[in-house]
């Protein structure tokens, strides 16, 4: 949110406004966007039959009052108040697209209806196919993580090797250069005959996915390490094991981090290709069977969720880089 | 590790005798010593005076043990020196902190390196009294100005007790002033725990108001053109005619007529 130049350059936000001085326009005008929607979701008649109109528009309408009700009170709600305020543009804005969206589909039928669902379908997907969607999640969840863990583990092993042992970078430098580059899903066709089932084959594959980058970063990681920092540890009585541990290591993690991002973004991609032909869950699976049946909404759905699992993994890798690396200066924010 | 005696018994004799050393770049060789010998007496401090890129910091180099010399001997109270040692420290021009580690852990990465488990952090924070940086402890180096982090290069040397210390131009990036105030700082810890001192500098003031004897080297490769021992006592002022004197002879070795 503040990792952008203009943050530091533009004038700061306005203190929160109390009472009613200064009437808290923002929030008001989200409010009104939102009942607005709810207003044409349940008020104008539908081209079809859809069976969560009413809990679409009463979910608008509920969001628009609370927003209401919250614009005069948001200057003594603290933190609260102030995260409503700055969101609200973009709640506006967004309950604005879910009005042009409903309007579209639902009403005129601008749009061709199973491949541009309104937005109640997507809401109907939720509530009645939520067990398999959650397991689908569950799935892709769990493969994700054994192959990521691998792929990083070993990345990582096999990068801080390299960077410190003059033979093991000899020959693993080479396959490295030779193999590393070649897209992880190009090796799709071979792994599934090769592997036991395709939940090992995928497993491999991400791993595959993630280990590439992490092992070139934390490799150049080490290797650009400052070298007087060793000689400091050297005169000071350390050991190999030590400069490999707490010199080079702790001096790379900058480096690793970016493998570590790198990865995870490449192991979503062979995650939902290896789904989508070979492995029978995960939501790579459950985006195929949806256009399978015809079921766009179902497909729609599935992307939502994909999109929130993905964000969250990334935002969680940043929190824990945030940790760690809490004395580096001018981290970037996620 | 070798044993070292229980008790230290104070600064270390250091013996370098006809070093010669030479870089190899693009396999060629450049000389950069050439048959440098001297001794420092226990606790005595000695500055090696040069210009910029003379080869004073190879040799300061060869001493901590971190290369071995192409030719000649260096000993530490007879001993030959065959690789870094804990008792023998180095200060860099760069105070080379560790980022990731407060300014105790910095301190303490001798103690740590060596093994040394019980009451790592309150020598630590010993060391960081004696150079007056009580209470900045749990800071980060980027926190520190470059004074400061020069300080906690000096503790996070002297919590290990060296018998010599190597300052290889440890000011040299300093702001004038605070300079000055870090000269009294090493002149008054050099005092208080009598280590032998070697120094590196190109500035002939500060040789000349620290050390009991100024050499002199001259260009590439760098040999000893003069040694002159600097007579006044402790505490010196800068304007002492002896210093002035002395100043001014250094000067014209060094082919800067004044």
């Amino acid at each position: 949110m503040s990792g952008s130049i203009t943050a530091g350059l533009a004038p700061r936000a306005a203190a929160p406004t109390r009472g009613w001085a200064h009437p808290p326009w923002r929030i008001l005008i989200a409010g009104a966007a939102w009942l607005a929607l709810a207003g044409v979701t349940l008020g104008l008649p539908e081209a079809d039959d859809l069976p969560e109109t009413t809990t679409f528009g009463a979910g608008a309408a509920v969001l628009g009052l609370a927003l209401l009700v919250l614009a005069p009170v948001a200057g003594r709600l603290g933190t609260v108040g102030q995260r409503v305020r700055h969101w609200s543009p973009w709640l506006a804005v967004l309950a604005l697209a879910f009005l042009a969206w409903e309007a579209a589909t639902a009403k005129i039928a601008l749009l061709p209806m199973p491949f541009f669902p309104p937005p109640q379908a997507i809401v109907e997907v939720f509530r009645d196919d939520w067990p398999r969607l959650g397991g689908s999640i569950v799935a892709s969840l769990v493969l994700l993580a054994g192959g990521y863990t691998i792929g990083a583990a070993t990345g990582f092993a096999l990068g801080v090797a390299i960077g410190a042992s003059r033979a093991v970078g000899y020959w693993a430098h080479p396959v490295l250069r030779f193999v590393g580059p070649l897209p992880p899903t190009a090796w799709l066709p071979l792994a599934f005959f090769v592997f036991p089932s395709s939940w090992s084959a995928s497993t491999f594959l991400v791993a595959l996915a993630t280990g590439f980058p992490v092992t070139v970063l934390t490799w150049s990681g080490v290797a650009g390490v400052n070298k007087a920092y060793f000689d400091v540890a050297r005169t000071l009585g350390a050991s190999r094991s030590f400069l490999i541990l707490r010199v080079a290591i702790p001096a790379a993690l900058p480096h690793v981090f970016v493998g570590l991002f790198m990865g995870l973004g490449a192991s979503f991609v062979v995650l939902v290709v290896a789904e989508m032909l070979g492995v029978k869950a995960g939501l790579g699976w459950y985006l195929q069977w949806a256009q399978g049946w015809a079921a766009y909404a179902n497909m729609y759905a599935a992307l939502i969720v994909m999109a929130l699992m993905c964000s969250s993994l990334i935002t969680l890798l940043f929190r824990v880089r945030d940790r760690l690396l809490a004395w580096q200066k001018g981290l970037v924010q996620w | 590790m070798r044993e070292r005696p229980a008790v230290q018994a104070g600064g270390a004799r250091l013996t370098i005798e006809a070093v010669s050393h030479a870089f190899a770049i693009r396999g060629a060789a450049l000389p950069v010593l050439d048959r440098v010998s001297l001794t420092v007496k226990p606790g005595g401090f000695v500055a090696l005076l040069g210009p910029s890129g003379c080869g004073k910091s190879t040799l300061l180099r060869l001493v901590a043990g971190l290369e071995p010399p192409d030719q000649g001997a260096i000993a530490i109270d007879g001993d030959p020196v065959e690789g870094p040692d804990p008792s023998r420290l180095l200060v860099f021009q760069d105070p080379t902190l560790y980022p990731w580690r407060t300014v105790r852990a910095n301190v303490a990465l001798g103690l740590e390196a060596q093994g040394v488990g019980r009451g790592r952090a309150s020598r630590a924070d010993a060391a960081l009294h004696l150079v007056g940086l009580d209470g900045f402890a749990e800071v980060y180096p980027h926190q520190l100005s470059g004074g400061m982090a020069q300080r906690v290069a000096l503790a996070r040397a002297l919590v290990n007790e060296p018998r010599l210390l190597l300052l290889d131009e440890p000011l040299g990036k300093l702001d004038a002033l605070t300079r000055l105030a870090m000269q009294a700082e090493i002149l008054r810890l050099w005092q208080e725990k009598r280590f032998t001192a070697l120094l590196v500098t190109h500035d002939v003031e500060e040789a000349l108001v620290l050390a009991e004897r100024v050499i002199v080297l001259g260009d590439r490769p760098a040999a000893i053109r003069a040694e002159l021992p600097v007579p006044a006592p402790y505490p010196r002022h800068r304007d002492d005619p002896a210093i002035v004197r002395l100043r001014r002879e250094i000067l014209n070795i060094l082919g800067q007529q004044t």
